[in-house]
C-alpha cells in the first residue's frame, strides 16, 4: 500500500495516485479485471468532475481532491470489537446483518441467518456475476472508480417468488484514523420476479479523520417485486460520502429508496431509477439535514421508459450555519411512456443566514398524455403558521418544534418497515433538538 | 388514440401570411466576418471612435470564444464566415428627411404586415420605429414626443445626435463579454432601437419597433437600448416577420433596459419570425440576450408571445438591483411542426424586498420541442425576497416534447421561492365536450390554448393582444387533437 508513500497532501497529485494503487487490485480475482480496467482508463480520461460539470456545479470536490487518494485495498490494523458496534443505530434491530469495516467484509461481527432456498444474502468477494451491468453508461466518475477499486460489498439475490426472510441490514463502517483512506463499496441487489425484501444501508464512522466512502448499487428489481431500500448516511462531519445507485425496475413492481443523510462533510446521493416496464410504482424520498460546513447533494433521473408508471419523488432539506443542501431532480418521460404519472417536490428550511440552498427540479418530456409536475419550495419557517399555532395558545418555542418535526416527519413517516420507521423517527427528533437550537 | 393522432396530423399545416420578399434594391456587405466587417459597418454609421473600439474589443472577444452547447436545441453549426453582416434597403440621394420621402416600396411592405407608420398611423396613437434589414427607415411621432421630452428614434441616430447618453448606457447591462451571440451582436450589430424617457415622464403613447428581414443570407443584429429615467414610465413593444426562405438565417439581437430609481418598464414582444416549414427546412434562428437592471423601487416587465422562428434561444432578465424593485416575465411561447424553443428567464434577487413573478405557458405541436429554462437568485443581502414562478406546458400531439429546467439558488434565510410546473395535454374529453355543444374541434382547440395563455395575454397592451391571441390561432392552424 501507497499509505506511506504519500506525505504531503498538498504536492501530491490526485488524479495519478489512483493508477500507481491499481497495481494492488489484481489480488481480488482476475475476472474483475476487465471491469476494473475499464473504469480506470474512464477515471483517468474524466478526472474529478468540476464545478464547470453540469452535474456538479453546486458541490465542489475541491476539499475531497486535495488529498492524497488511497484505496483501502487490504484491512487496516485491528478490527473494532462487537462492543464498538453497540449503540449504533438498528444495532438491536431484527434483521440479517453484514459488517464492512473500511470496504472490507467482516464474518465476525456479521449476523446471518439461515435462508430459505433461493435467497443469497452475503458479501460479494466471490460472486462473478454481471456487476456493472445497471450501472453502464453512466458517466459518472465515482463510478468508474469505483469500478476500479472496489474491494467488497453485499450481495442479496432473491430467486422469484421468495422472500427475504428478515431485513438485510449492510453496515459501512469507516475507522481510518488515517486522512484520505477510501472505501470502495460494491452491492450488488437482484430481486427475482415477485419477490419481497426490505434492505437496510447505513454508513456510519467510527474515526473523525477525513475519509472517502464511495459506494455504488447495482438494484434489479423484477417483475412485480416490491422491494423497499432504507439508506442511512451519518458518518463524521469530516468524511466524503459519494454514492451511487442504479435500480432497473421491471413490470409492475413496487419500489421505494428512502435517504436519510445526516452526516459527513459533503455527501452525494446520485440515483438513477429506470423504470423498463409497464405499472411500475416507484418512490424517491430523502430528508437531509446539515450544518457546519456540511454539503448534502441529491442528484437524481428517474427514467419512464415504460406506460402506465408512477414515480414520486420527496426531498426536504432543513439547513443550517453555513452549509449548503443540494438538489437535482429528473423526470425524463420517453415517447412511449404514456399514462406517467410523475410527481417531484423539493422543499428546503433555510435556519441560518449563511446557509445556501440549491434546486434544479426538471421535467423532460417527450410524451402527450401524462401527468408531471413538480415543485419546490426555499424559505425560513412559515410566520402564519407559527401564528396559527400561537393563536390556540401554543408558545412560539413549542410552535417552532411542531413545525419542524412535521417537516422531518413527512419523510420520515413514508417508511414502511415499522421498526426502522420509528427508531429512524426518534433519531432524527433527538438530532433536532440538541442539535438544531430549536428554542 | 390513433384517430386522435390523424387530426392532429391534419391540424399541422398551417400558413405563415409574412413569408412574402420585398423586391427592393439593397446595399449588402459579401458575407464573412472580421474586422473590416466591423470598420465597414461603424464608418457606414459614421461612428465616433469610443464605439469602433468597443465593436473591435467584442470582435476580439468573440473570435475567443466557443458556440455554447447547452441549450436543450438541435441544429447544424452556424458558419459565421457566411453571413453577411449588413444590409440596408438603397437609399437615393440624400435618404428620406421624412416618412414621405420614404421609398414608397418599403412603406408598402409594412402596409401589407399592418404596421401603421404613416400618418394614418395617429389613429392607432402608437409610435413606431420601422427596422428594414439593417437600417431603421424611419421612426413616426418623433414631434409629438419630442414635445414630451422622449427619445425614440434609432441607435444609430441616438449615436449622432446623443452620444453622450448612448455611451453611458450602452454594454452597462449586457456588456461585450456576456455571451457567444451578445458578444457578437457588439462586434456587428446594425440598428434598432434607442429610447429615452427623461426624469418624471410618463410617456404619452405606446412606443413600438417592428423589425423585418426581407434581404437573403444575411443576419440581423439589431440592439436596443431603453433608459427610464427617475419616476419615469415607458410601454414598448416590438415585433417582428421575415420572409419564407430554404436557409436559416440568423438573428442575434440584444435588448438594454435601464430603469432607474422608481422608473418603470414594460417590455412586450409579438415574435413571429419565419419559422421554416414542416419539414423544419429554412427559418429563423433567433438567438437573443434580453436583460434589464432594476434600481431602487423600479419594476421591468417582460411579456412575450414567441411563436415564430425555428429555433427561439433567449431568457429576458431581471437584475434587481435596488431595494423593493419588482422583476415579471409573462411569456407564451409555441412550437409547432419542427420548431425548437429553449426560453425563460433569470430573476437575480440583489436588492431588499425584491419580488419578482414568472409565468411561463408553453405549447408544443406537432415535432416542436419547448423548453422552459430559468434561473431564481437569492443573494446574501436580498432579504424578504419573494418569487412566484410558475410553468405550464400543453402538449397537443404525441411527437413533441416540453420540458423544463429551472434552477432555484436561495442564500438568504428570508426569501420565500416558490416554483410550480405542471405538464397537461388537451383532452379528448375537453375536444368533446366542445364539440357536443356545436364547436368545431380547431375552435375547441383554439378555445382551450387561448384559455391555458390567459394570464400572460392578460399582460400584453390590449392591441396585442388581440394579434396574438389571432396569431395563436394561426400558428396552431390544423392540428386539432
Amino acid at each position: 500500500m501507497s499509505q506511506a508513500a504519500a506525505t504531503d497532501p498538498a504536492t501530491t497529485d490526485p488524479a495519478t495516485t489512483p493508477v500507481e494503487a491499481f497495481a494492488a487490485m489484481e489480488q481480488n480475482g482476475a475476472a474483475r479485471m476487465p471491469l476494473r480496467k475499464a473504469g480506470l482508463a474512464r477515471f483517468s480520461e474524466s478526472g474529478y468532475p468540476s464545478l464547470n460539470d453540469e452535474d456538479w456545479r453546486f458541490t465542489n470536490l475541491r476539499p475531497l481532491t486535495e488529498f492524497p487518494f488511497r484505496p483501502v485495498a487490504a484491512p487496516l490494523g485491528q478490527a473494532p470489537g462487537p462492543e464498538q458496534l453497540d449503540g449504533l443505530t438498528f444495532d438491536r434491530l431484527d434483521a440479517d446483518r453484514l459488517v464492512f469495516i473500511d470496504g472490507h467484509f467482516n464474518a465476525g461481527l456479521s449476523q446471518i441467518a439461515d435462508q430459505p432456498s433461493g435467497v443469497t444474502v452475503s458479501n460479494l468477494a466471490r460472486y462473478e456475476g454481471e456487476l456493472g451491468s445497471v450501472s453502464a453508461g453512466d458517466d459518472n466518475p465515482f463510478v468508474a472508480l469505483n469500478d476500479a477499486f472496489f474491494t467488497d460489498g453485499s450481495l442479496i439475490q432473491i430467486a422469484d417468488g421468495q422472500r427475504l426472510a428478515k431485513p438485510a441490514h449492510l453496515l459501512f463502517v469507516t475507522t481510518a484514523s488515517e486522512e484520505g483512506e477510501a472505501a470502495h463499496v460494491r452491492n450488488w441487489i437482484d430481486a427475482g420476479a415477485n419477490s419481497h425484501g426490505t434492505i437496510i444501508e447505513s454508513h456510519l464512522s467510527l474515526g473523525q479523520a477525513a475519509t472517502v466512502t464511495n459506494v455504488v448499487t447495482e438494484t434489479r428489481v423484477g417483475d412485480g417485486a416490491n422491494v423497499e431500500h432504507i439508506k442511512f448516511q451519518d458518518q463524521s462531519a469530516r468524511a466524503f460520502h459519494l454514492a451511487s445507485l442504479h435500480s432497473e425496475l421491471g413490470r409492475n413492481a413496487r419500489y421505494a429508496f428512502h435517504s436519510i443523510a445526516l452526516g459527513s462533510r459533503l455527501s452525494r446521493n446520485n440515483l438513477r431509477m429506470r423504470l423498463a416496464g409497464p405499472g411500475i410504482e416507484c418512490v424517491l424520498n430523502g430528508l437531509y439535514m446539515t450544518r457546519g460546513q456540511q454539503l448534502a447533494d441529491h442528484h437524481m433521473i428517474v427514467d419512464h421508459a415504460a406506460p402506465h408508471c408512477d414515480s414520486h419523488e420527496y426531498f426536504n432539506g432543513i439547513l443550517d450555519d453555513h452549509s449548503r443542501g443540494v438538489f437535482h431532480g429528473r423526470i425524463l418521460v420517453q415517447p412511449d411512456a404514456q399514462k406517467t404519472d410523475a410527481k417531484q417536490t423539493n422543499k428546503n428550511l433555510l435556519l441560518s443566514d449563511d446557509a445556501t440552498a440549491n434546486t434544479k427540479p426538471q421535467l423532460e418530456i417527450y410524451a402527450d398524455d401524462v401527468k408531471c409536475t413538480h415543485g419546490a419550495t426555499i424559505g425560513e419557517m412559515d410566520d402564519d403558521a407559527i401564528f396559527y399555532l400561537r393563536a390556540r395558545g401554543i408558545d412560539t418555542c413549542t410552535a417552532r418544534r411542531m413545525l419542524m418535526h412535521g417537516f422531518a416527519g413527512e419523510i420520515v413517516e413514508r417508511i414502511r418497515h415499522d421498526a426502522v420507521r420509528e427508531e429512524l423517527d426518534a433519531l432524527v427528533w433527538d438530532r433536532l433538538e440538541t442539535e438544531h437550537q430549536l428554542g | 388514440m390513433s384517430a386522435h393522432t390523424d387530426t392532429i396530423d391534419e391540424f399541422v399545416a398551417s400558413d405563415y401570411k409574412y413569408g412574402f420578399v420585398t423586391d427592393i434594391e439593397s446595399e449588402s456587405l459579401e458575407p464573412g466576418l472580421n474586422e473590416d466587417v466591423v470598420r465597414f459597418i461603424s464608418a457606414k454609421k459614421n461612428e465616433p471612435e469610443w464605439l469602433l473600439e468597443w465593436r473591435l474589443k467584442a470582435l476580439r472577444h468573440f473570435e475567443k470564444m466557443e458556440c455554447p452547447t447547452w441549450p436543450h436545441v438541435k441544429y447544424p453549426p452556424v458558419d459565421f464566415q457566411d453571413i453577411s453582416y449588413y444590409s440596408a434597403p438603397m437609399k437615393k440621394g440624400d435618404g428620406p428627411k421624412s416618412l414621405d420621402e420614404v421609398d414608397p416600396k418599403l412603406l408598402e411592405t409594412y402596409e401589407k404586415l399592418g404596421v401603421p407608420l404613416h400618418e394614418r398611423a395617429r389613429l392607432a396613437g402608437v409610435a413606431v420605429d420601422a427596422v428594414f434589414d439593417s437600417e431603421s427607415i424611419g421612426t413616426t411621432f418623433k414631434e409629438d414626443l419630442a414635445k414630451a421630452g422622449v427619445i425614440f428614434c434609432s441607435i444609430s441616430e441616438a449615436v449622432q445626435e446623443h452620444p453622450e447618453l448612448v455611451r453611458k448606457y450602452l454594454g452597462t447591462v449586457v456588456p461585450y463579454t456576456d455571451n457567444f451571440y451578445a458578444t457578437l451582436n457588439s462586434a456587428v450589430f446594425s440598428d434598432g432601437s434607442f429610447v429615452y424617457i427623461p426624469k418624471g415622464t410618463r410617456c404619452p403613447m405606446e412606443l413600438s419597433t417592428y423589425f423585418r428581414i426581407n434581404a437573403a443570407n444575411t443576419g440581423q443584429f439589431e440592439r436596443t437600448l431603453i433608459v427610464a429615467e427617475e419616476s419615469s414610465h415607458v410601454s414598448y413593444l416590438e415585433g417582428c416577420t421575415a420572409p419564407m426562405r430554404d436557409e436559416n438565417q440568423l438573428h442575434a439581437a440584444v435588448v438594454e433596459l435601464v430603469a432607474l430609481d422608481n422608473a418603470e418598464i414594460k417590455y412586450s414582444t409579438v415574435q413571429n419570425w419565419y419559422p421554416g416549414d414542416e419539414e423544419g427546412r429554412g427559418g429563423i434562428y433567433n438567438f437573443v440576450t434580453k436583460r434589464g437592471i432594476c434600481k431602487t423601487n423600479a419594476k421591468i416587465s417582460w411579456t412575450q408571445v414567441e411563436t415564430g422562428s425555428a429555433i427561439t434561444w433567449k431568457y429576458p432578465s431581471v437584475i434587481l438591483q435596488g431595494n423593493d424593485s419588482v422583476g415579471e416575465f409573462y411569456s407564451v411561447a409555441l412550437t409547432n411542426n419542427m420548431q425548437q424553443a429553449d426560453t425563460g428567464t433569470k430573476m437575480v434577487h440583489i436588492g431588499k424586498n425584491t419580488r419578482s413573478t414568472i409565468v411561463s405557458k408553453g405549447i408544443s405541436a406537432g415535432k416542436g420541442q419547448n423548453s422552459y429554462r430559468g434561473l431564481v437568485q437569492v443573494g446574501k443581502k436580498a432579504t424578504n425576497a419573494r418569487n412566484f414562478s410558475q410553468c405550464d406546458s400543453l402538449l397537443i400531439g404525441d411527437k413533441c416534447g416540453a420540458h423544463t429546467f429551472p434552477y432555484i439558488e436561495a442564500k438568504n434565510p428570508s426569501a420565500s421561492i416558490e416554483h410550480e410546473a405542471t405538464t397537461s395535454k388537451i383532452g379528448e374529453d375537453q375536444i368533446f365536450y366542445c364539440n357536443q355543444r356545436g364547436l368545431e374541434p380547431q375552435d375547441a382547440v383554439n378555445m382551450i390554448v387561448n384559455g391555458f395563455c390567459k394570464e400572460v395575454f392578460r399582460e400584453l397592451p390590449m392591441e396585442f393582444a388581440v394579434e396574438a391571441q389571432k396569431l395563436l390561432d394561426v400558428s396552431l392552424e390544423g392540428s386539432v387533437g
